[in-house]
């Protein structure tokens, strides 16, 4: 018994994206309830019909956005652990608080203004605050800075982007991957991205002329090869199978979803490095992948559409490699020739553009496009589109996985 | 923030906040020997310690000192200041090293790679410890850096 079909997300809601730092005077809280509201008028239910909460990263407190919407009973409120990584997760969390009898309508959501904070550590945060970052994920803040702290706090690895160009730097050593490769996901995403009134920053075309002079923010890794950073909020629905029949719009079943990582991946990317060498240039995802697919009963060959996480370009390559779109080590050249463009490619990747050109909601902007694909109602629809993946990480332990079908 | 010179990360951490498990890497750091943990059981090494070894999940350990030699695992230059106050830090390199001596993955050195071409750094390349040792630490902290080993 697994949570194959047993669910189906009915209702996505936004807000519109902005810059980072100019959503105020909204606030995480106020936008969140925009897109939970937006999402459920989509569906065609309303307020006293959520009674779950199925989210990733803590993405808002469920008790204050409860209150201000006035959920008559919450029965499910939980988070996948750590960050960014268990996006996708959180639909299979929804999806199996649902089959579980836990809840009956669940959402999933991320919320997200940088005004008084930036994720990833600068001088807003102070440079302490990502190099220290407490391996305790004790509520009462552990003893503050942890004794493991100083082995890896004055390394001037600061933030994810240095962190994800190690990574990187070992990919391209082992395999001999290129900085045009990554130009190819970058280019290729903002063509996507163009044709979408959404994008919020990054609005013309880029060229191989614009990628390589760009400045280099890390080596291996230049502007373009980095995430937007913008603010706003997406929401989605999801009820049982059976129930998602009698809604508004065309069901888009969860066939499949997955999380999780080796335990060695741990923490790697962000304080200790110490995966084996054979998974330290990847994604992070292979075993997430396998699991997946066996839910599903499908291969890669059956996915139409791919939305991978895509903070930093290079992540784009190496989960087509982890999930089997592509042999190990062959992502590079695999969207050098084309594979990935939308249109002409064996598989369109990010056909929102993701968050290197549309907008970084934390991977829910790549949720709300995979449902789009498979309703049919994308701006860039992949023709006849039935199953879509949508990813969550590279990050911290737990990565994710889930496969979306008409 | 301390001032700096091209190539430096300049140290942000300047007290060691260690506890009884990690305090013997200190002081071997303030000798400028390089310490590390292995599992008594099973000869795994693990930097930095953690309470259970990730192999046998045992918890005894013994220090070692270790040649303090290695080699670049793998690396990034960082080129963009994320502060006003590390302009005159980069371009930095920063890395992992891979120690010799131990079994590599579990007991990786994330770490400043100074006195180096940082278009000229490659992974593979032998690397040496070094200790900054920090006047104002009240802790008396030695930062660990690397640096190439030059051609005898
Ligand atoms: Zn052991």
């Amino acid at each position: 018994m697994t949570i194959k079909d047993q669910a189906a997300i009915v209702g996505v809601g936004v807000t519109p994206y902005w810059k980072r730092g100019q959503s105020y005077p909204e606030s995480e809280l106020s936008m969140a309830c925009t897109a939970i509201l937006a999402a459920l008028d989509d569906a065609g239910l309303s307020v006293s019909d959520l009674d779950g909460f199925a989210i990733y990263s803590n993405s808002c407190d469920p008790a204050e956005v409860a209150s201000v919407l006035g959920v008559p009973e919450v029965r499910f409120a939980a988070t996948t652990t750590s960050g960014g990584g268990g996006c996708a997760g959180a639909l299979g969390l929804a999806a199996a608080a649902i089959h579980g009898g836990m809840a009956t309508c669940c959402v999933t959501l991320m919320t997200l203004q940088q005004l008084n904070k930036r994720l990833g550590g600068s001088e807003v945060g102070g440079l302490l605050a990502y190099a220290t970052t407490s391996e305790s994920a004790s509520p009462y803040g552990g003893n503050g800075i942890s004794p493991n702290a100083a082995f890896t706090a004055n390394s001037g690895l600061l933030s994810p982007g240095h962190s994800f160009s190690v990574l990187t730097q070992r990919h391209m050593h082992l395999y001999g991957t290129k900085r045009e490769h990554f130009a190819e996901v970058a280019i290729s995403q903002r063509e996507n991205a163009l044709k979408r009134p959404t994008t919020a920053i990054r609005n013309t075309p880029l060229t191989l002329d614009d990628y390589f002079n760009a400045r280099m923010i890390s080596d291996p890794l230049c502007l373009f090869d980095y995430t937007l950073e913008t603010d706003g909020a997406v929401a989605v629905i999801t009820v049982s199978a059976e129930r998602a029949k009698d809604l508004k719009q065309q069901p888009v079943y969860i066939m499949a979803s997955a999380h999780g990582g080796t335990g060695r991946w741990g923490p790697a990317i962000f304080r200790y490095f110490q995966a084996p060498d054979d998974e330290f240039a990847s994604s992070g995802h292979r075993p997430v992948a396998k699991r997946l697919y066996e839910m599903a009963g499908i291969t890669a060959a059956d996915v139409d559409v791919a939305l991978p996480y895509d903070h930093f370009s290079p992540m784009v390559i190496m989960q087509l490699e982890d999930y089997g779109f592509c042999p190990i080590g062959e992502g590079g050249p695999f969207v050098a020739e084309g594979n990935i463009r939308y249109g002409t490619g064996s598989i369109p990747v990010n056909t929102h553009g993701g968050k290197l050109s549309e907008a970084y909601i934390i991977g829910m902007t790549h949720v709300k496009e995979a449902v789009e694909q498979i309703r049919g109602t994308a701006i860039n629809q992949v023709e006849g589109a039935e199953i879509a993946l949508v990813t969550g990480g590279p990050a911290s332990l737990p990565v994710s996985g889930t496969l979306l079908r008409k | 923030m301390r001032p700096t010179t091209k190539g430096v990360f300049p140290a942000v951490l300047t007290e060691t906040f260690a506890d009884e498990a990690t305090q013997p890497f200190w002081d071997a750091a303030l000798d400028n020997r390089l310490g590390a943990p292995k599992c008594t059981k099973c000869g795994t090494f693990r930097i930095p310690l953690t309470p259970f070894c990730f192999n046998c999940q045992t918890r005894e350990i013994e220090w070692i000192q270790l040649p303090g030699t290695g080699s670049v695992y793998s690396f990034t230059i960082v080129r963009h200041p994320l502060s006003p106050g590390l302009q005159l830090a980069v371009p930095c390199a920063s890395g992992i090293v891979e120690l010799d001596g131990t079994q590599g993955s579990g007991a990786r050195m994330i770490v400043n790679i100074i006195e180096c071409d940082v278009d000229a750094l490659r992974i593979g390349d032998k690397v040496e410890i070094v200790f900054e040792h920090l006047a104002e630490s009240e802790s008396k902290m030695s930062v660990p850096r690397f640096r190439p080993i030059r051609q005898k």
